[in-house]
């Protein structure tokens, strides 16, 4: 009769490690996880589902004297109207470089924070603004102007009223 | 209880430890006794909790007014006086827009003190962002980036980032115009990679400038949801971030091993001052039990410590003088020039010139010809070539040296002006001649975006640095060259955006020459 034998196992000897390993990396894991669906949750935050910019559609009341070619900048806007016979365009006064407001003039616009300058259809001729600015969409409803500068519309789209 | 023990009467013990208060309250504070002998100041010093950041005896070659030029510790009271100042201000200032700079009015002109607080908090920022980075220039002449000390060189330059942002997030709170144009123009050069996207036709789908832009003002403009973002970011966010940041930065100092010397140290420095060396003239107290745990050479029992000083009063004299004359220079400059309040903030026109703080101008000139490159670009090289230096320099020679390494000074010298030369030539050109879109009006925005003085300083300096590696046989040369190039590049271009640029951007040689609107 061999006497080889093991003695019962006791509970207070460490488990066999694999299993350990199994559960130990199961937690991290799962404190891992929960702590990164958290995270995503959380960053999802910062912007908001509906930002809280002011209107972008206005009503504009052109002139009666606005010349060919003259530029009307509607008080409180960065929008340049302009009317002339084949209708009515509005271009953005917001400069594509940095954002700073650029000032009509006799050959197009020009912006005072890095001297880009621009033509009156808004192609730029000088300075590090990147591209072109926008023309926006018009609209004439009831004898107004409508001008809805979230609204880009291919350069050169002129409205009657 | 046998009954000839009378029981304790309460009351007396009760009278007696009221009397005794005082001087328990004193000796639990000062836990190791009145802080007058060199061991009691020592357990004074590793007893506390701010005081532990130092250590008990610090090497002689660190208290060397040439070590170190007391610039870190400058920077860090300008940041304790920014701090102070800003608790104070924040008691009247209101983040929403006009009552902000109804909010900042008030403080110049009816809250007593106010202005004078406001201008010690405006120049304080700027004395720290000028302390930061000459600290950081000090720090890289004499070498002291090197091993053990490559993760505190990044740390630091995480304590140069947070130092930026929280200048750049302070200057939009007035709500006058001079901080609305600076915010427009630092948000869209955030989303200036656009600038990119758009020239290859995927901002659609792929919008990274859309996104930092958004995040960064909570909305398309910058409102009110900026305003209060960069209040969250100005008096909480990032002072926390600096706070942790300045822990660890001073941790490290500590853990290794105290600031960086030379190999021959000891030898430059010769004997000791009489009185000051070895000064545990008491027997040890304790055993090194400490010692064991520790990794290193066994500490040098009976020998003395090494060529050092105690902390207390050695180098808190130091810090206190350093200290007070940041204080100093503060309040001078407080007294005699205000902080600026323009107009209040006016969407519709822009300050002309819109100059964003000083030490942006140098990359405003920059962004003057490519947003993107300017903005994000090249300082995005620049950081991480501050970065790259600790683990490409592994060389040995010159360690916590001035200009140690080979080259040395003339090789300096000779890089400052390689440096100011070319910066000024690139200039020069530009201002003279124009740039890119002057000659060619139909050129892809690609090309401008690849071919512009950012790029090319760039280009110019980094090959020279490449030539020096391979003339010195040596990166520390490189890092040298390229560094003092950088400097020198920052250096020109700050003092043009500052003093020479203009109504539109354009050159001018003063501002009496700017034209009258
Ligand atoms: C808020 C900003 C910072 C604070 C308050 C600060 C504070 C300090 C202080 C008090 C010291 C002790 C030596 C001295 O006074 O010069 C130090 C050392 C050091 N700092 Fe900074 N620091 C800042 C930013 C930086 C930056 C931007 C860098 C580099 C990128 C840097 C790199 C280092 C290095 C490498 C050392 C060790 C120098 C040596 O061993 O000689 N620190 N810092
Ligand atoms: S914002 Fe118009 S040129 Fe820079």
């Amino acid at each position: 009769m061999s006497t080889t034998t093991t003695p019962p196992p006791s509970r207070l000897d460490p488990e066999a490690v694999p299993r350990r390993d199994v559960l130990g990396l199961a937690a991290m894991a799962s404190a891992a996880g929960a702590c990164l669906l958290a995270l995503v949750g959380m960053l999802r935050m910062p912007k908001a589902a509906v930002l809280s910019s002011p209107s972008k559609k206005f009503k504009a009341v052109l002139p009666e004297n606005l010349a060919a070619g003259e530029a009307f900048v509607p008080p409180g806007r960065s929008v340049a109207l302009f009317r002339d016979a084949a209708g009515v365009h509005a271009i953005s006064t917001v400069c594509t470089h940095l954002g700073c407001i650029i000032k009509p003039n006799a050959e197009g616009f020009e912006c005072p924070c890095h001297g880009s300058k621009f033509l009156g259809d808004g192609s730029v001729t000088r300075g590090p603004a990147p591209r072109a600015l926008p023309w926006l969409k018009v609209s004439h409803t009831g004898g107004n102007w409508i001008v809805d500068e979230g609204a880009p519309v291919p350069p050169g789209t002129k409205v009657q009223a | 209880m046998t009954p000839a023990e009378k029981p304790p009467d309460g009351l007396r013990e009760f009278a007696e430890n009221l009397k005794a208060a005082p001087r328990h309250i004193y000796e639990t504070a000062f836990r190791g006794g009145t802080p007058a002998t060199d061991r009691t100041r020592s357990t004074f010093i590793f007893g506390n909790v701010f005081l532990h950041l130092h250590s008990v005896r610090v090497h002689r070659w660190t208290l060397r007014w040439s070590t170190t030029m007391g610039l870190g510790i400058m920077t860090t009271s300008a940041f304790l006086i920014t701090l102070i100042t800003g608790v104070m201000l924040m008691f009247y200032y209101k983040p929403f827009p006009e009552a902000a700079y109804d909010s900042m009015k008030d403080i110049h002109f009816v809250v007593p003190t106010g202005r004078f607080i406001r201008n010690i908090h405006r120049w304080a920022a700027n004395v720290m962002v000028v302390a930061v980075i000459l600290h950081m220039t000090r720090a890289f002449y004499t070498a002291s980036y090197r091993k053990p000390r490559e993760y505190n060189w990044l740390i630091g330059l995480g304590l140069l980032v947070v130092t930026l942002g929280l200048s750049f997030t302070g200057y939009l709170l007035p709500w006058d115009q001079l901080a609305y144009w600076a915010i427009t123009i630092g948000s869209n050069i955030a989303q200036s990679p656009r600038e990119v996207t758009d020239a290859i036709g995927i901002t659609q789908w792929f919008d990274p400038g859309g996104i930092q832009k958004l995040l960064l003002l909570g909305s398309d403009v910058v409102g009110p949801e900026a305003l209060i973002r960069f209040y969250l970011l100005h008096v909480m966010l990032l002072p926390l971030a600096l706070a942790a940041l300045m822990g660890v930065h001073f941790w490290r100092i500590r853990k290794d091993g105290g600031l960086a010397r030379p190999a021959d140290a000891d030898a430059r420095l010769g004997p000791p001052p009489a009185g000051t060396y070895p000064i545990f003239t008491e027997a040890p107290q304790r055993t090194y039990q400490l010692a064991a745990i520790v990794k290193g050479r066994t500490p040098a029992v009976n020998n003395g410590p090494e060529n050092t000083v105690p902390s207390m009063p050695h180098l808190f004299y130091a810090e206190l003088g350093v200290f007070m004359l940041t204080v100093l220079i503060c309040l001078a400059l407080a007294l005699v020039s205000d902080a600026p309040l323009k107009e209040l903030a006016n969407p519709n026109v822009p300050e002309n010139p819109a100059k964003a703080p000083w030490y942006f101008l140098g990359l405003q000139e920059l962004v003057s010809f490519s947003a993107f490159m300017g903005g994000i670009g090249v300082p995005a090289i620049v950081l991480l070539g501050l970065g790259l230096i600790p683990y490409l320099d592994r060389e040995k020679e010159g360690t916590g040296q001035w200009f140690g390494g080979p080259g040395g000074w003339p090789l300096v010298r000779r890089s400052i002006f390689v440096g100011l030369g070319s910066t000024l030539l690139v200039e020069t050109l530009v201002i003279r001649f124009g740039w890119l879109r002057e000659w060619f009006p139909h050129i892809p925005q690609l090309i401008i975006t690849a071919i512009n003085p950012a790029t090319i300083l760039t280009t110019v300096y980094a090959l020279y640095s490449l030539w020096l590696i391979r003339r010195h046989h040596s990166t520390r040369a490189g890092a040298m060259g390229l560094f003092t190039c950088f400097l020198c590049g920052f250096l020109v271009l700050t003092i043009i955006g500052t003093y020479f640029r203009g109504p539109n951007w354009v050159f001018y040689w003063s501002p009496g020459d700017w034209p009258k609107h």
